[in-house]
């Protein structure tokens, strides 16, 4: 009997530990990124296609005030409320301090320098697609946006959300860095499908999830609830949707639907990024959008 | 003790089938819903020509941008009556955080106002003037959309 014991105890403490070890935070690669040197006027394209003002601008900013990243908006889930926090280069409030490796740490691995694990709240599964280059890029231009002292509000989630070395066991099941769409013919869907997949986390909203919270890539861009309340995320493949290349980039730029109603809710935010693309991203998102397979 | 109940009971019946005839609000729905059609009607005009898909046409395009300054004269007072949000009504995308920021919202469709007079004042004045004002007007469309509107259902 007590060898027995002495037995289960030996068996949970190895399935502890390998739990600890497989959930262990992994930091990027630091050869891809040795001497990398960040072009800010590169990063600023980067930025606006990533999106990252739609979340880490203060809720009621407009205008210029989008670029001081306060943080301090709320998103609501399934697992709790995130708060998104200050991103802005602020050496003790923001990430003013942190070394290229540590941002793309954050970015490409989701974990912060603390090595805690973020909440996939932050669209690390996308950004984990990202070219070195960019991150280096968008981390140059970053450096220069306004300073804000805005401290950041913790994530209201509840046990066992807490604890977030599990999501290192999430990762290993969902942080993918392969493509969904495996197969993108030429310069333009390649470039439509980096936008779509890595900086533009269309798919964060635009796909259904499954139980576990993660992206449900069998059913891509096919449509999902609203996360943070009624009504849903339209389905974005070409049957659904219904627009031509044109109206597509229209939209992304101007905020107009064909019928010339107006982007609403986070989608106006998007645009309000997506609007200070270059026309030929707007076009190349339009490509990878029209070539996804039909709903199913 | 038991007739303050009956009381109760009897002055919850009454209460009851007021709360029930209730107006649906549908008379404004409609009215507000309307003035958002006209206003994408036209700002369609503008936007088409901006595109490349109908041409420009000084006196269409003047047309358009004076009755969208028109439509922003409509005062807006009379078409939000508080209880007239999503999660209270059907066949409404009105966020209750209207109600919570109303002069907020009304100082959006300020916005919009002036930039439909900005659009009013250069719509004639050939193409090249109409795409960086379209892209203004669309900004205020987009700036109350994105906190007071919900997604479709």
């Amino acid at each position: 009997m007590r060898r027995l014991l002495t037995g289960f105890i030996v068996l949970a403490a190895l399935i502890g530990a390998a739990g600890w070890f497989l959930s262990a935070p992994q930091s990027a690669d630091a050869a891809l990124y040795a001497g990398l040197e960040g072009d800010p006027a590169a990063g600023e394209r980067i930025f606006h296609a990533a999106g990252c003002a739609s979340c880490h601008a203060a809720p009621d900013a407009e205008g210029e005030a989008r670029l001081v990243l306060a943080g301090g908006a709320r998103f609501e889930s399934d697992f709790g409320t995130f708060v998104a926090p200050n991103i802005s280069p602020d050496p003790d409030e923001g990430i003013g301090g942190w070394s290229l490796e540590a941002f793309a740490t954050a970015l490409t691995k989701g974990v912060a320098p603390d090595g805690r694990h973020y909440y996939p709240a932050f669209p690390y599964t996308a950004y984990a697609k990202m070219a070195p280059q960019d991150v280096a890029d968008l981390k140059a231009y970053m450096d220069r946006l306004p300073p804000s002292d805005a401290g950041s509000a913790p994530h209201e989630v509840g046990f066992p959300f807490t604890l977030t070395r599990g999501i290192g066991l999430w990762k290993r099941a969902f942080l993918d860095e392969r493509w969904v769409v495996t197969d993108a013919p030429g310069a333009e869907l390649e470039r439509g499908r980096y936008l779509v997949e890595a900086l533009g986390h269309c798919a964060e909203c635009h796909t259904p999830r499954n139980f576990a919270g993660a992206l449900d890539i069998g059913r891509w861009m096919t449509g999902a609830p609203n996360p943070s309340g009624r009504g849903r995320i339209p389905a974005i493949t070409p049957d659904e949707l219904g627009w031509d290349a044109s109206e597509i980039a229209w939209y992304l730029e101007s905020g107009f639907t064909p019928d010339y109603d107006s982007a609403g809710g986070s989608m106006a935010k998007v645009v309000t990024g997506l609007s200070k693309l270059p026309d030929e991203d707007r076009a190349a998102i339009a490509a990878y959008l029209l070539a996804l397979p039909r709903d199913g | 003790m038991k007739t303050k109940v009956i009381a109760l009971a009897a002055a919850a019946a009454l209460v009851a089938p007021a709360a029930f005839a209730q107006d649906d609000f549908s008379a404004q729905l409609k009215a507000r819903q309307g003035q958002f059609r006209i206003m994408a009607l036209n700002i369609g005009v503008l936007g088409g020509m901006a595109q490349g898909k109908i041409d420009y046409d000084a006196e269409a395009a003047q047309i358009a941008a004076d009755s969208l300054v028109a439509i922003s004269g409509v005062h807006q007072g009379k078409l939000w009556p508080e209880g007239t949000d999503e999660v209270m009504l059907d066949g409404t995308r009105a966020k209750a955080a209207i109600w919570e920021n109303f002069d907020d919202f009304a100082s959006k469709w300020g916005d919009f106002g002036e930039q439909a007079a900005a659009m009013q004042a250069v719509a004639g004045d050939g193409l090249d003037a109409v795409g960086p004002a379209l892209q203004q007007l669309g900004g205020t469309c987009k700036a109350c959309h994105d906190e007071y509107r919900a997604p479709e259902d």
